[in-house]
């Protein structure tokens, strides 16, 4: 890695700014195009882009696999439900101060975590981070006073705005809700990859002993990447339960997790964009194969149903871990080489290094 | 104290399985350096093989043997046609590939078999010994025990006093060296998940009986459990996996009968940590061993 | 790609889902009914974990509609049943409730299964003015005219179910000892509640809870034993009916067994017993039903039949003879709703009290109650066949009411099961 333009850090903080804000606004607007049901699934991608965007960073730029960022996500949530529940007042204020809630509560238990995982490693962490995510229901029902145990805590139905009540139906609401936080949150992780502390993440993940002699605080770096990671999972919890107005642990299971990690691998790991169109084709292909399997006789669509897309799933994580460890983004990029091999696009060797992670290259051994 | 003589001997029993688990979990890190996340779901599969085996023959031990063949060909199979493909220098490549393996053989075994629990038998007498008025294992309980004690002598003598048990340790333990010394890699590798995966789908056969019966999910927790026991044992040791299984068997045992079973899974999760955290070598694996 | 244009993709990729999915469709007046159908769907879990037992019901409910169709349908129109798997996960079943509603446009939801799942949309629905029909599950929470007008209750619910059980047990075995295994969630401790409303605050012995993540209940079993319960009531689910019931036979342990309607239904405990030790394990078993299940009974030839024909003769169990009970009373829901059935329709037809179902007592909707069954029967497994207990009916609520006998008749079977208005 030579060359100081090509480092993540050096891309002007104004013009992510700018960028973000102008596509935003641009999917704001097409939240006008859909139909109720496509704005609910907008809105469930963008939560699930909230986690997945802190899990792939976190795997990307530490190499650190989380499999309990559902339970992060849950976390979040139930900060956002019962904050909600407990204040006084609704509306914009209300949602900001339990969307906070939310982001703190899961940043104090991805805290506790990351303290852990900063010590471990590969298999220990994952094995760790699924106990998590199986705890949850026993969590729930054991502080049930509070939690309410497997049914959950739901919260009051806030509908639109009245200022916006004429022009904006209560789906396409919350999926713009959904973006604008997302677009924060993802906007915030960009900044934070690409930023010195990004830098210290590529510098512990690649080698961690010429990280320590170099000054940066290994394991400090890896416990604050870990707690971003479920601060970002925290809020997609948080904006899921604004959109569902209720947080149980059925919903954050050991499946829903993996879903995640099957989110970002597919995207290609460590990228942000793969997390984006990851969270996508986890959203839209049991959609998808159940609009497929509906049409068949009863007793195949009861047996191909839900199990269908957890085989697709579970394939295409295999096949694209064996065959482009990139994952889609990967693909996007390679066609994008080959179309425009132009000088101003850096080569391979310079690429950012989340692809690095997983077939690591003898230079960085 | 009668109780607490029953929930001991309740542990103990669920201890065994969980300790056969938890080796075969070991014996896949030993070998290859990897924790398969799909040994729960390899063992459903050989235990459906057990079943359908049983169904249609009316023996117990045609089914066993099936089954355990079926788990030897299965672990020779994923070894082969999908762990070949993690890359030796990042240890959550395989992890991911296992995450795929598992979801595609559970939701196979749903299309095929359907979502209902089948209830497994056991030509034993599943019925507790009464000793002092307090039951105490069963008979099955205490086959369930032998094997897991006859499986682990075996593999502690493969793994000593054979060539082959000492060309696997080499191989995980430095591959390039092992190599080079002669020592075929590739194929101890390949033995390391052929028994892992035999071992595991014995764990299996042995727990389906005694749970609600057998189902695409029947080792969920027997996964996370087995990790734990692995864990708290030592990745790298067969005898502490026994001792991790009676620890966490009994621990999960007095858990459920003086605080409640809604507990066990936090009860899992603060041994774990404790563990993890407290002493990260387990109680019997040498210290790097966790930072591989 | 550079980290610029990574983000801007990102957001480039928002907006194309947001483009290319666009497609646009305007709820109709009367949504799911045209001149010759009538869309009504349901969230069942078919896969995952918790699917187990689960599926056979709205495989025979899609039955009994079948049926009807082949019979000309209500008032000319065919019924279509559109079927979602929820895995039991409450997240999916807003996804799939949400589907059925803006792309299905169904008429109504009906049984809805699951406490946890069907909380996530039981507001979703009432918001949007949807009828939430016949869920099926026990809790009290589905029987509130007031806070969910368009939400009515199929089962039975649990304090009612214990009440009345707990009122048969304490005439049966005046001087035992009484105890209780339950789930670790509102099934559990509702039944709970109605057991010690009958039994008094000292009536159980020992209380003890099990969790579905652990298939193991030797330690409970074991303090029951220890606690020398006599008589052990069941808050569980029929997997850990049979479990609980396994349990105790290896510990030699034997004791009278009373079980909710959820976790009591013979054919599917045989299922997960076997069939050779079933009979000797569930001698004697107590339970309780609302519905159809005596074997010489003509709703059960005539859902037999059914089954039969239209659900290529799958395993008949409490489940099916639920299933098609619960399509019977939509069908005559649907047929007292008028020639152009509205949703508002359906519901007055439902708040009048028209409906009959075909329970063992009478239905309860009006416009102050939207629970279905306020009453159950006990029931006996006697030589491998499980049975109505001659006489012993109760009727009850769901608070601190008396619980009386009840010496109606239950509904009988007319028109050949096909409602007419």
């Amino acid at each position: 890695m030579t060359g100081r333009q090509r480092l993540p850090g050096q891309r002007p903080l104004a013009r992510t700014l700018v960028l973000a804000a102008g596509w935003t606004v641009v999917a704001l607007g097409g939240t006008f195009a859909l139909d109720p049901f496509r704005n609910y699934q907008l809105a469930l991608v963008a939560a699930y882009l909230c986690a997945t965007a802190g899990l792939t960073v976190l795997v990307g730029a530490t190499g650190q696999l989380s499999l309990g960022h559902a339970a992060l996500m849950a976390v979040g949530g139930y900060g956002f439900a019962l904050t909600t529940n407990a204040l006084p007042f609704g509306g914009l204020a209300a949602f900001v101060l339990a969307l906070l809630a939310g982001a703190l509560a899961a940043a104090v238990v991805g805290l506790l975590l990351g303290l852990a995982a900063a010590r471990l490693s590969g298999p220990y962490l994952a094995g760790l981070t699924l106990a998590v995510v199986v705890a949850l229901p026993a969590v729930a029902s054991t502080w049930s006073t509070v939690l309410h145990g497997d049914q959950g805590v739901q919260i009051p139905f806030e509908g639109v705005p009245d200022a916006l009540r004429r022009v904006v139906a209560l789906e396409q609401w919350q999926a713009m809700v959904a973006v604008v936080v997302t677009a924060a949150v993802v906007t915030g992780l960009t900044l934070l990859r690409g930023g010195r502390f990004g830098l210290k993440m590529l510098a512990v993940r690649d080698d961690e002993v010429a990280a320590r002699l170099s000054g940066i605080p290994a394991g400090r770096v890896k416990v604050l990447a870990f707690t971003a990671s479920s601060v970002a999972a925290g809020v997609g919890g948080a904006v899921l339960c604004f959109v569902a107005q209720a947080v149980s642990p059925g919903a954050y299971t050991v499946g829903f997790s993996l879903l995640l990690v099957v989110a970002v691998v597919i995207g290609g790991l460590g990228s942000i964009l793969g997390a984006a169109l990851g969270s996508v084709v986890v959203v839209l292909l049991p959609w998808l194969i159940g609009r497929l399997t509906a049409s068949l006789p009863a007793d195949a669509a009861q047996r191909l149903d839900g199990n269908l897309a957890v085989l697709v799933f579970g394939l295409l994580l295999i096949t694209v871990m064996a065959v482009a460890p990139h994952g889609l983004h990967g693909a996007i990029d390679a066609a994008r080489r080959r179309r425009r091999p132009t000088p101003d696009v850096p080569p391979p060797a310079a690429e950012p290094a989340p692809r690095k992670v997983l077939v690591p290259t003898e230079e960085q051994r | 104290m009668d109780r607490l003589v029953f929930l001991l001997g309740t542990g103990l029993a669920r201890g065994a399985v969980l300790a056969l688990f938890a080796l075969a979990l070991v014996l896949i890190w030993r070998g290859a350096r990897v924790v398969n996340f799909a040994q729960g779901a390899m063992a459903v599969v050989s235990t459906y093989v057990a079943f359908e085996v049983t169904s249609l023959t009316g023996s117990y031990w045609l089914g066993l043997l099936a089954a355990l063949l079926a788990g030897g060909l299965l672990g020779f199979a994923v070894e082969r046609g999908v762990m070949r493909f993690a890359s030796p220098a990042s240890p959550l490549s395989g992890v991911i590939l296992a995450i795929g393996l598992v979801m595609v053989l559970q939701s196979a075994l749903g299309i095929l078999f359907g979502p209902d629990y089948r209830p497994m038998r056991v030509p034993f007498d599943d019925s507790a010994i009464v000793v002092g008025g307090v039951p105490l294992l069963s008979p099955y309980d205490l086959f369930v025990l032998v094997v897991a004690v006859v499986v682990m002598g075996a593999l502690a003598v493969l793994f000593r006093w054979t060539s082959l048990g000492l060309q696997m340790r080499a191989a995980a333990f430095a591959p390039e060296v092992s190599r080079l010394l002669g020592v075929r890699v590739s194929r101890t590798v390949t033995v390391g998940w052929v028994l892992s995966s035999v071992v595991g789908s014995l764990a299996a056969l042995l727990l389906v009986p005694t749970s609600l019966g057998l189902n695409p999910h029947a080792t969920d927790s027997l996964f996370v459990l087995g990790f734990t026991v692995a864990v708290v044992g030592g990745l790298d040791s067969p005898v502490g996996a026994l001792v991790g299984g009676v620890v966490v068997g009994v621990a999960m045992s007095l858990v459920t009968g003086y605080l409640g079973a809604g507990l066990v899974p936090i009860a899992v999760l603060v041994l774990l940590v404790l563990v993890l955290l407290l002493r990260p070598a387990g109680l019997f694996a040498a210290a790097e061993a966790r930072r591989a | 790609m550079s980290q610029r244009s990574r983000s801007v993709a990102l957001i480039a990729t928002t907006a194309l889902l947001a483009g290319g999915l666009a497609a646009c469709s305007t709820p109709e007046p009367s949504p799911g009914v045209t001149e010759d159908t009538v869309t009504v769907g349901t969230h069942t879990p078919l896969t995952g974990p918790a699917a187990a037992g689960y599926s056979s019901i709205s495989a025979a409910t899609k039955a009994y509609f079948e049926y009807v169709n082949d019979n000309g349908g209500i008032n000319g129109r065919s019924i279509e049943y559109v079927v979602k798997d929820d895995g039991y996960n409450p997240a999916t079943t807003s996804t799939v409730v949400r589907e059925l509603v803006q792309e299905d446009e169904v008429f109504a939801v009906i049984n809805g299964l699951g406490t946890p799942t069907h909380s996530a949309v039981v507001d979703y629905l009432n918001e949007n003015e949807v009828p939430d029909l016949f869920v099926a599950s026990g809790s009290p929470k589905w029987d509130q005219p007031g806070t969910f007008p368009w939400t009515f209750a199929y089962n039975a619910n649990y304090i009612v179910e214990a009440k009345a059980l707990a009122t048969y047990a304490k005439e049966t075995w005046p001087d035992k000892t009484f105890c209780v295994l339950g789930q670790d969630d509102d099934f559990g401790t509702d039944f709970t509640t109605g057991l010690l409303q009958v039994l008094g605050p000292d009536g159980l012995a020992s209380t003890q809870t099990y969790s579905v993540s652990t298939q193991d209940v030797v330690a409970q079993v074991g303090a029951m034993q220890a606690a020398g319960c006599e008589v052990n009531f069941l808050a569980t689910v029929n997997g850990f009916t049979a479990l609980a019931l396994g349990t105790a036979a290896k510990m030699k342990y034997p004791a009278q067994w009373v079980s909710s309607s959820s976790g009591g239904d013979y054919p599917t405990l045989v299922g997960y017993l076997g069939e050779d030790v079933a009979p000797l394990l569930l001698q004697g078993f107590v339970s309780s039903n609302y519905l159809p299940f005596s074997p010489d009974d003509e709703w059960v030839s005539l859902f037999q039949e059914i089954n039969d024909e239209y659900n290529d003769g799958a395993p008949f169990s409490g489940n099916t003879v639920f299933g098609m009970s619960v399509g019977y009373l939509f069908a005559q829901a649907l047929a007292k709703a008028g020639d152009d059935p509205t949703r508002k329709s359906l519901l007055d037809a439902l708040e009048v009290g028209a409906l009959t179902g075909n329970g063992i007592v009478p239905l309860s909707f009006s416009k102050d109650s939207h629970a279905a069954f306020e009453g159950v029967g006990i029931t006996v497994v006697d030589k491998g066949v499980q049975d109505y207990v001659d006489g012993q009916i109760y009727t009850t609520d769901a608070g601190s009411g008396a619980v009386e006998p009840y010496t109606g008749t239950s509904v009988p079977l007319e028109g050949d099961g096909i409602p007419t208005a």
